[in-house]
């Protein structure tokens, strides 16, 4: 049985599987580390999701415009991240607190507005997978790269991008000037709070449409607490990555892809009890980073109000 | 008498009272909900104030969900003040729980005097554990505490659904075809002393005196000077000769030692058992999270915490209330829970600043301000 | 704006108090029969609280309303801690019935039971009324989920060409366990050289992992999918995207999948509740056990009009049905 674990379809299972979980993880990692290197933790991203997750899921459902959706997902997710901008700038909150108060008003407001404008569980007709010609026929390749929805292409689109963004441009420089040291940056001119307003702001849009890409493409329903502690393990991912997108995208994949082979050891009847399976990611994803040794420092200001004396 | 009245200025008051200010704050924006759902906001609170401190058995829930606010809170103080972030107090408090419930099932025929402090200890144990594992881990692999407890609470989650599925079931479930995922009830001995008719336990007793201890830990001895200096500085501490990674992994250590003997005491004096529900919450009530913010009430200070505890308990213990008395979904508590926590959060800034006047204010060239900023 | 949001606080203060502490509690007419659920989902979770809280709005309305019937609810009362006082609260205001709706609040039921002597309480699902202890006023009632679930796993037996049969479960234990045993009995039953594969999640709420949980399913190469309890909403779409048959249990998931969905499991707990309310009416406020079963039509098996289920399928399924019924047939799981 655990042979069966090395043949093609279980591999191409799993590769395919890894890449479709890995979406959220990388729209709501990817704006959680462009946050945390300006210096802000934000630690609500779970609420965001939900509450993007649901406007997704809303629009989709009364207007059946899913552009629309993701649109609105976003903005939600936007209207959150301002929120924790001005509570963690203006009101220099601490910030993991602050974040745990997102994380309940998002969990308590999605459901009560889902109860409220819908009542029932319903299903959308969300993103489709895609099909490219000749491409997503190809033996192998086709299933684990071009099968999926429009959504998954840009997450790892993303990550390139957002890299881009924080390593070469000029924002990027000010977004990590005003990380590292808010002082300095300051002294040079660089508008710390504008900053991160700016990044706290994309960091909820992000996390907005990290819920939609569960509402309206992967899953395709809206439930009381559908993202299940998705957003916490996004956060876990940015420190897992070092606050650098590649390492968010090697963090995102490696526990989807555990996950993924969890199921298929389980599928496959491999007699390990299925708690142990289910714990294989979690465990794993410390053990892989204890080995891969941990080499990257925390932005120097993170968490660190700014206080302009 | 009246000098003891005379040291407590207005602004210093305001400053004790603010956040309930910031609560009622909430509050006020929770009420316009309300009425958008077509529910009386005063007949909504005052069930929510009845609930929470009514009459004898409200504050006596109000305590019993404080208590483990509390102990997971000062665990939280350590934490914090040593400069380390501990969001597993979930899986500590579930480890210690486990722990304290293997010892009550072990000895089921000792005596009380016996089992209960071997349990209490089993549940500072099983939390030390699960707690200073992320610390070795942050200390000697520069792995993330963040990113060590939020998996280790998973962990933690799926050991616990293990156990009670399987080798500690309670033997009279495995004759019914249903199966709850459960302990045998431990035995009546082992019962924590309860005020009855209410759920009051002598967890909370405990809870205060380990308040104390926490305190004079921090603030009245080397080692607890050392964690906080740790928590400041790790550069200066190390230059200073404080052996940085061994503190780290303490000041965890001893953050998940608290909330695993919340566990303990959540078994010995409430629940008699454990049970889950496929989740760790069913058994935690958030504990885990909730003594976070409790801890952040109590101004991460170990004396602080005993109100802030109580306070944020009776909340929560006032706002299940409201639900029952105005029949709205539960979902609407969970909300105001948040724009609890979020007020109260954001009005630290006013303390602050009245605290800087003040010492701008005095004539005397004031002390060099202690840096007390934590990384949270 | 400190000076406004202090204003703010004052008024709320003083609101606050000027009510006083009179406590909400719903007055309601003196002859109506008044209940109350504590449930740990929520109550459109298309699953188990569902399922209980629609059979108490049918039977409200069967009564005449909230004039003869008053219902009150706690959903999502998860943390067991809140459930145990809602259930003090409701029995301390005078509920006729109070019911536990989770087999978690079992150990707080048994404590609070005996100090309410007047009222009637019920646990579910469970088999336990607490007699043994000297417990009188506790009704039990539990769904033999296992016999909806033998149906199923018959006529998905039945019907699948790859002999590969997927099931999503959350944790082995209680109601999902016994659908899930059922589902795997029926199966042998109809097909023996059928494989069935079992994914446990491990969580009650995690809709993505269930979801490509079932997708994995599919992957091995199942054409039959089923699952139980309230995360399986999206594995419901799995099977609608890979043209996969699915099985619902607990509550009517049809208009999730229209096109798939080929037969649901669902409890109707109007029936245990009316001779619950019955025997309270004549003074026996506990002590019994009840059980949805097909045989009293607390368990029924929806189908899917839509679907075109075969001949063959659908009159093994209902011999299956009649063999439960008349006991030729022996579900035996989970002892």
């Amino acid at each position: 049985m655990i042979g069966d674990l090395f043949s093609a379809r279980v591999i191409i299972g799993i590769l395919a599987s890894g890449i479709r979980l890995a979406t959220p993880y990388l729209y709501a990692g990817l704006g959680e580390t462009i946050s945390q290197r300006s210096g802000v933790l934000n630690l609500g991203v779970e609420g965001q999701m939900l509450m993007g997750a649901f406007a997704g899921f809303y629009v989709a459902l009364t207007t059946g415009n899913l552009w629309l959706a993701l649109l609105a997902a976003g903005l939600v997710g936007a209207l959150m991240g301002l929120l924790m901008a001005f509570v963690s700038i203006n009101l220099q909150a601490k910030q993991g607190i602050s974040g745990i108060g997102f994380y309940l008003f998002g969990l308590g407001l999605s459901d009560l507005l889902f109860q409220k404008l819908l009542g029932r569980v319903e299903t959308v007709s969300g993103f489709a997978p895609l099909h490219f010609p000749w491409l997503s026929d190809l033996p192998v390749v086709g299933k684990i790269f071009f099968q999926h929805n429009i959504l998954v292409y840009i997450a790892f689109a993303l990550v390139p991008l957002t890299w881009f963004l924080l390593n070469r441009t000029t924002l990027g420089l000010k977004i990590r000037a005003v990380g590292e040291n808010p002082d300095a940056a300051d002294s040079l001119g660089v508008s710390v709070s504008r900053v991160r307003y700016f990044t706290v702001t994309l960091g909820g849009t992000l996390s907005g449409v990290a819920g939609a890409s569960l509402s309206i493409a992967l899953l395709n329903v809206f439930q009381q607490n559908l993202t299940s502690g998705l957003g916490f393990i996004a956060v876990a991912l940015v420190y897992f990555g070092g606050w650098k997108p590649g390492g968010v995208l090697i963090g995102a994949l490696l526990f989807s892809m555990v996950n993924a082979l969890q199921l298929w050891v389980q599928t496959l009847g491999i007699p390990i009890p299925s708690e142990m399976a289910v714990m294989m990611p979690y465990l794993l994803t410390i053990v892989a980073l204890v080995l891969a040794g941990q080499r990257s420092q925390a932005p120097s200001a993170l968490t660190k109000s700014f206080n302009r004396e | 008498m009246k000098n003891w009245f005379k040291s407590f200025s207005l602004p210093q008051l305001v400053d004790a009272l603010l956040p309930v200010l910031a609560t009622l704050a909430a509050l006020f924006i929770g009420a316009i909900m309300l009425l958008l759902m077509g529910a009386n906001p005063i007949t909504a609170y005052s069930a929510l104030l009845a609930g929470a401190f009514g009459n004898s058995n409200a504050l006596a829930d109000t305590v019993v969900k404080a208590t483990p606010l509390l102990l997971v809170g000062l665990g939280i103080c350590i934490a914090f003040r040593g400069g380390v972030t501990n969001i597993g107090g979930e899986g500590q408090f579930v480890a210690g729980a486990l722990s304290a419930t293997v010892v009550g099932l072990w000895l089921p025929e000792q005596s009380g005097w016996l089992v209960i402090p071997l349990g209490m200890l089993a549940g500072l144990l099983g939390g030390a554990l699960w707690g200073g594992i992320p610390g070795i881990l942050k200390a000697y692999f520069n792995v993330n505490e963040i990113l060590s407890t939020i998996m280790m609470n998973q962990i933690a989650v799926q050991l616990m659904n293990f156990l009670l599925i399987g080798p500690l079931i309670d033997p009279l479930q495995l004759e019914r075809s249903s199966r709850i995922p459960q302990t045998a009830r431990l035995a009546h001995a082992f019962d924590l002393p309860r005020l009855a008719p209410t759920r009051l336990h002598l967890g909370a007793a405990l809870a205060v005196g380990l308040a104390i201890l926490v305190y004079i830990l921090l603030w009245r001895t080397t080692l607890g000077y050392r964690i906080r200096a740790v928590g400041l500085n790790p550069h200066a501490s190390r230059y200073a000769g404080i052996k940085v990674p061994q503190h780290i992994v303490l000041s965890l250590l001893l953050s998940g030692a608290l909330a695993g003997l919340a566990g303990a005491v959540q078994v010995y004096g409430l629940h008699h058992r454990m049970f889950t529900d496929g989740s760790a919450t069913g058994f935690t009530g958030n504990a885990g999270f909730n003594g976070i913010v409790a801890a952040l009430f109590g101004q991460l200070h170990p004396l602080g915490v005993i109100p802030a505890s109580f306070f944020f308990g009776g909340l929560l213990v006032g706002a299940n209330k409201l639900q029952r008395a105005v029949q709205v979904p539960a979902a609407l508590i969970t909300t105001l829970n948040g724009l609890v926590v979020i007020f109260v959060v954001s009005s630290e800034l006013w303390r602050k600043k009245r605290a800087q006047q003040r010492l701008s204010a005095a004539s005397i060239a004031p002390p060099a301000p202690q840096r007390e900023e934590v990384p949270v | 704006m400190r000076k406004l949001y202090a204003v703010l606080s004052i008024v709320m203060l003083v609101g606050v108090l000027l009510s006083g502490c009179g406590g909400g509690g719903t007055g309601g007419n003196a002859k109506a029969f008044r209940v109350a659920v504590v449930m740990p989902s929520a109550i459109n979770d298309l699953a188990f609280s569902q399922s209980m809280y629609d059979a108490l709005v049918t039977i409200q309305t069967e009564r005449g309303g909230a004039e003869n019937f008053e219902i009150a609810y706690s959903d999502g009362t998860f943390v067991v801690d809140d459930a145990a006082a809602a259930l003090r609260d409701y029995a301390s205001q005078g509920y006729d019935l109070v019911i536990a709706h989770g087999s978690q609040y079992g150990s707080s039921l048994q404590e609070i039971a005996p100090d309410f002597p007047e009222t009637s309480f019920a646990w579910g699902t469970t088999v336990d009324t607490f007699v043994a202890q000297g417990i009188e006023n506790v009704f039990a009632y539990e769904a033999r989920a296992e016999e909806g679930g033998y149906v199923n796993g018959v006529i998905a037996g039945t019907q699948t060409e790859s002999n590969v049969i997927g099931v999503v479960g959350p944790i082995e234990t209680g109601d999902a366990k016994l659908y899930v045993d059922g589902f795997i009995a029926g199966i042998q039953a109809a097909n023996p050289a059928a494989e069935v594969n079992v994914n446990w999640i491990g969580s009650f709420s995690d809709v993505a992992l269930a979801s490509e949980a079932a997708q994995t399913l599919v992957n091995a190469g199942a054409d039959q999918l089923s699952g139980t309890a309230q995360m399986v909403v999206g594995a419901v779409g799995v099977a609608e995207e890979n043209d996969v048959a699915w099985f619902g249990t607990q509550s009517n998931q049809t208009s999730l999948a229209p096109t798939v969905v080929v037969a649901n499991q669902v409890y109707d707990w109007t029936v245990v509740l009316d001779q619950m309310f019955d025997l309270i009416e004549k003074g026996t406020l506990g002590g019994q056990a009840f059980a949805l079963s097909l045989e009293n039509k607390g368990l029924l098996i929806e189908y899917n009009s839509a679907y075109n289920l075969s001949d063959e399928a659908k009159s093994a399924a209902e011999e299956t049905i009649k063999g439960i019924v008349a006991g030729s047939i022996a579900v035996n799981v989970g002892e």
